[in-house]
Formats: C-alpha cells, structure tokens, sequence
C-alpha cells in the first residue's frame, strides 16, 4: 500500500500559536529567586486536518513539553492552542475535561503507561466510561471494534498488561487513544522503545488507521529515519524553539540551518560512504543549559558557522520560499 | 591469516533454570575476535547478544544461570570454569566493559576520577597520586575539557555523553586487549551518539585495542564494526564481514532487520511506502521445539526448517549463515 503526501487540505486542525512553557520562578525557601526553565520558548505552527506534524529535537529541546501542554497536561505560561476552531488552551474544568475526547495521547513507554492491574478491555474503555460516552453496551461493542481495528484479538480482552509484549502495548495504547474517536493524536515517541522489527508493525498500523479514519497525528521523535518516513511536515527544535520547518521533502533534501544539517549527520546509515563519513559536520558539546540562555542563537556556542552577530541577536524563524522556515542569519 | 584469534567463542551453551523450564538463552554460539578489529553484534531484545557479553566477561548470574558448555579462550588463558579470583584480575585488566546506561553503572558517591583511579590500583597496584594522575591522563584521552577539575566531579554533575566518557575512560584505563561495548549509546542523544563513535574509532586506532559492540541498531554496525554477528534467540544466524552482510544479506531475518527500520535518504520521494514487516513477535526460549527458531516469522520457510535446526555454514567469501532456504534451495521447490 502506498498512498501520497499530495492533496493538502487547506482546512488547519490544530494551530498552536506563539506557545511558551516557562517552569519554576518566584521564591524559593529564604526567599531566594527560583530560575526559570525556558522548556518552550515560542512556538508556533499549524497542521491541516488528516496530515502528520513532525518535531524532532534532542533531549531537553522542548519537544516533548510541548506535546504535552498542546494536551493540555503542563500548564501554559502563554500563547494559544487552537483545535477545529475552538481555543483549548482557554478552557478549565468542566469544559477542559469534556473538550479532551477530541484530542489524545500516545506515551512513550507501553509498560509505564497502562494500569497494571486493570485488564485489556477496561483499559481501552476507561476513556469512554470517564467522559460517559455511550452507554454500557455501546461501550463494550466500541472496544471489541476498537480490538479489530489495532490487530488485537478478541479473547485477549481479559488479559493484563503484563501477559502482552511491548507492540502489542502499544497497540493497546492506541485502541485507548482512539476510543473517544479524537480527531487529533498527539503520538510521543511513540516506537522508541520497541524493537526495529515491531517498530515498523506500529508505524504501518499508525499509517493504515490514519487513511481509514482521518486523524491528525501530532509525532514527537528523536529518530530522524522514523519521523522522516511516517511525518508530512517537519519542524527541528533546539532548547525550546523552532529552528528549521518544512515538508519532508524539503527539509531532508536542503536542509538549512547548521543544527539541522549536523543532525542529519549524526545519524548513523547503512548507506553511508567512507567518503561521506569524512566530510560530514560534528558538533562538540552539549546544548546549553535552558536556565541561563545565552543573549543570541541558542545554538552559536556549538555552531560550525557562528559569527560575531549570532552571539548579539536572535536570529527569527524567517519563510524561505516554499513554507521553509529557517531560524538563522548565515543559511 | 591463520593466527590465534585474541578472543575466541567456540559453541557456547548458556542454560536458565526458570519456573517454565529450561530457557537456554545461548545456543552454540561461536564467535571469534581478531586484535585490532570491530566485531559487532546485532539482534533484537532477548536475541543473546548482551548474555554473550556476560559470559565472556563470566558474569552469567549462577543460579539460574550456567554456561552449560564450550569453551571462551582469551589468548590461551580458558574463561569458562576460571575461578572467581582468576577473573578478577582479568576483568577490568584484559577485558573492559561499557554499559548502555551510564548513569547506573557509575557509583553516585565517588568522584569519577577516583572510580577511574580504582581499577589501576587493584590491578597495576599504582600509588594513589599516580593512579589519580593516570585518571586525568584518561579524562583528557577521552576528549573532556578541563580534565582536572572534571576528575573531582561526581556522576550527577556530568551530562549523560560525559558520563559515557567517563565509562570509555574507566574501561581503558588498565589498556586491555578487548573491550566489550554493551549498547554504548542507547541511552545518549544522536550529536551526542556521533561524537562518541567517533571518540571510540579513535581510540581504538591509537591502541590497537579491539572492540566487541553490541547493539540493536543496524546503522551503527555500519558505521563502526569491520565484521558483523547476527543472533536470533540465541543462536548465529549470519556473520560476516559488514560490507558483505549489509549488501548481500543471506538470512531472511538479517534481510528483514535491514528492510524493516525506516533508513533515512537525502531525497526522499513524494510517496511514502509501507515498510516491511517482520511479523510476530521472538519466540519464548523456553519452548523453542526442533526446527529452525525463526520459521514462524519466515517467508521462505520450508518443511524442513520445522523438523531440524539449520547449522551455520559458509555461504561466500566471508559470510556463513544458518538457514536451510540458503543452503539446500533445491528442497524449497
């Protein structure tokens, strides 16, 4: 089965706009000034309904926080969530709650992220039950549909956790992800921990249930192979910004900006020559710590390229052409 | 050519009493490692390949675990039945260890130059101002800037590359023939992950020390290894040399680990395609029955393959292999 990136729907599900995650400040004990974590610093983009939005980044580059406040799990320092033209970062309580079937989550870890002492059936229905959709029959039938739709068998409704293998988690996952039949997933590194060969049964199962019922995938990962193989549109955080967006295409072809490039680099292929392996860029260091940021590009203490204007100003995530958007004053 | 390999593995049969049964987790596992060489070794989780580290470095928990039987010959010294103090002072002299998560294997409460200092003074019996001195040494051969003041450092204060450094410099310290690289960097971020590859070709260049890395990630055999050693539940099922495994894969499982990750390509077409799947899931290795232990993934499985265990034989220059569809191709028809 193959199907095209092509034929966008100009319809924007989720737009994010201006978002900042900012945790700690105020006082401490002896009242002494609490630092503050710039973990999203400014973040704004859109996805069309149906499509998958990709970001990429490092540990401790803001992507997985901000998966988590677009779910409405962190609060928001500032800006705006907006899903199918409703502002979900407005709501509280009652409203929130009600308003969270249109939008779930997929966790990283299969093991950590399901009860382990309640069976398969009750975890994929426990969404239903909390936000009182359907009644009881409706539910059980959901679930038994929801089994077939994620490649699991009806008798091992009853099983617990424990007696399934990590996919087969994650599957489960999935089935209880899409029981409020949401029109955006927000997936967090969703295949990290499975094994390559069960890898690519989740990500043809995440492909297949997006053309059959239309979901907006929002993909977090570090995998660059992964995210390039399952995503329509790219963004590459570093320390809580968007640095580089593009679709896949684009971004994978002509990357721009140095962090990306560096990162394209440091994967390692199959395919790679001696020859490739010799010219490629390195990068030393570790990102710098989001606590005491530095004054210009976030990135000039590793960059290849920096110059004296990278380390006074910030340069802005700018449109290239083509909806490439690059945050750099050198690219 | 035909000299003495530095460390050799030969049918190595490591048992696990659990509540299910025997689960033998090595099967005639044999592998052998040139100095000076990368040797890489790749499988899904539960394949074997980290229990194959173990019992190199005779660290198989006993009970439940026992190398059943086999031979693992560092040099001309035998391994397997080595008495505890036999072994010590071959751990961490002759054989050093890096481990995937840096963080456990490093102890909180110690500076990093004094558990790297440790291991020259039980085995070379250096002073303590010399080992110290040696640990700097180390700090810096591993590429961290200000190495003194880093050796004063405690695990937490370091970033998770840094503490893998640390690891690499522990390992090395004593300069041992063979160091045993058990996923060295699944637990570090890709940059992160380049830089320490390349730290590690480094220094095996200038020490001539060679490497057994273990991993899941085929990407990082290419990158690193010189030759290559699949598993499967505990058993070989391909080896060779890794520019010849990686263009020419003769097992069905080897073929399906290549096809199956999604390889990142510099231009990537308009279309996305399905990847290939490995269906099911690693068989448990309590009840393996008699046949080939991938044929119920396996598309070109034949009767055979259920009724008896294919034997790893030579299939080209430097590969062998252990299936039936590849050596006796005339019984699939």
């Amino acid at each position: 089965m193959t199907h095209s990136v092509q034929a966008a729907p100009e319809n924007p599900s989720l737009v994010v706009r201006d978002l900042k995650v900012h945790f700690g400040g105020g006082k401490a004990v002896f009242s002494r000034d609490r630092p503050v974590v710039h973990a999203v610093d400014g973040v704004s983009f859109s996805v069309p309904g149906g499509r998958t939005f990709g970001i990429v980044g490092e540990s401790g580059s803001g992507k997985t926080t901000t998966a988590l406040a677009i779910m409405r799990l962190v609060p928001i320092t500032a800006g705006s969530v907006t899903l199918n033209g409703e502002e979900i970062s407005a709501y509280e309580g009652r409203e929130l709650r009600q308003s969270r079937r249109n939008y779930q989550i997929v966790f990283q870890d299969p093991y950590s992220s399901l009860d382990p002492r309640k069976r398969a059936a009750q975890i994929v229905r426990e969404p239903l039950d909390l936000m009182n959709i359907g009644n009881p029959r409706e539910r059980d039938e959901r679930v038994s549909e929801l089994f077939t739709q994620v490649g699991l068998r009806p008798e091992q409704k009853a099983l617990f956790p424990h007696q399934f293998s990590g996919g087969q988690r994650q599957r489960l996952g999935l089935a209880r992800a899409l029981s409020t039949r949401p029109g955006l997933i927000v997936c967090d590194e969703p295949v990290s921990a499975l094994d390559v060969a069960i890898q690519a049964q989740i990500l043809n199962l995440m492909a297949r249930l997006q053309a059959d019922l239309g979901l907006t995938y929002l993909f977090i990962s570090h995998d660059l192979g992964v995210v390039q193989h399952i995503c329509d549109e790219v963004a590459v955080m570093y320390l809580g910004q968007i640095v580089e967006q593009a679709d896949r295409v684009a971004l994978f072809s002509e990357p721009k900006h140095p962090y990306t490039k560096a990162l394209l680099a440091a994967v390692p292929s199959v395919h790679a020559t001696e020859r490739d392996r010799r010219n490629r860029v390195r990068l030393a260091g570790d990102p710098p710590s989001p606590i005491n940021l530095p004054k210009g590009c976030r990135f000039a203490s590793r960059c290849p390229m920096a110059e004296e204007r990278c380390r006074q100003s910030s340069p802005p995530l700018e449109d290239r052409g083509g909806g490439h958007k690059v945050a750099c004053f050198l690219a | 050519m035909e000299r003495a390999p530095l460390l050799s593995v030969t049918d190595v049969v490591v048992d696990f009493k659990t509540r299910h049964g025997n689960a033998r987790v090595l099967d005639q596992v044999s592998l052998a490692v040139e100095s000076g060489e990368i040797l890489g070794i790749v499988g899904e989780s539960g394949c074997g390949k980290s229990m194959t580290a173990l019992s190199i470095m005779g660290l198989v928990p006993d009970p439940p675990g026992k190398v059943t039987s086999g031979s693992i010959k560092l040099g001309d010294r035998e391994l397997v039945g080595m008495d505890q103090e036999g072994l010590r002072r071959i751990r961490g002299k002759d054989i050093g260890m890096i481990f995937q998560e840096p963080m456990t294997s490093l102890n909180p409460v110690f500076t990093v130059g004094e558990q790297i200092a440790e291991s020259l003074r039980q085995h070379e019996n250096a002073s303590p101002k010399a080992a110290m001195a040696k640990a700097v040494d180390m700090l810096r051969a591993v590429e961290i800037p200000e190495a003194e003041a880093r050796a004063k450092a405690y695990p937490h204060q370091l970033s998770g590359g840094m503490r893998q450094r640390v690891m690499i410099a522990m390992a090395l310290a004593c300069g041992p023939k063979v160091l045993i690289a058990d996923e060295p960097t699944t637990a570090l971020d890709a940059t992160v992950q380049a830089q320490i590859f390349d730290l590690l070709q480094d220094l095996q260049q200038e020490t001539g020390t060679a490497i057994v890395l273990i991993t899941h990630d085929m990407g990082a055999i290419a990158e690193l290894a010189d030759r290559v050693v699949v598993m499967y539940a505990g058993r070989v099922v391909e080896s060779g040399s890794v520019r010849d495994v990686l263009s020419r894969p003769r097992h069905p499982y080897t073929k399906g680990l290549i096809a199956c990750v999604p390889h990142l390509e510099e231009e990537p077409g308009p279309v996305r395609k399905e990847l290939l799947e490995i269906p099911g899931v690693v068989p448990a290795l309590t009840d393996l029955g008699a046949g080939c232990a991938f044929a119920p993934r396996c598309g070109e499985v034949m009767p055979k393959c259920r009724q008896q265990k294919p034997v790893l034989t030579e299939a080209g220059d430097t590969q062998c292999v252990a299936c039936w569809a590849v050596h006796e191709p005339a019984a699939a028809s």
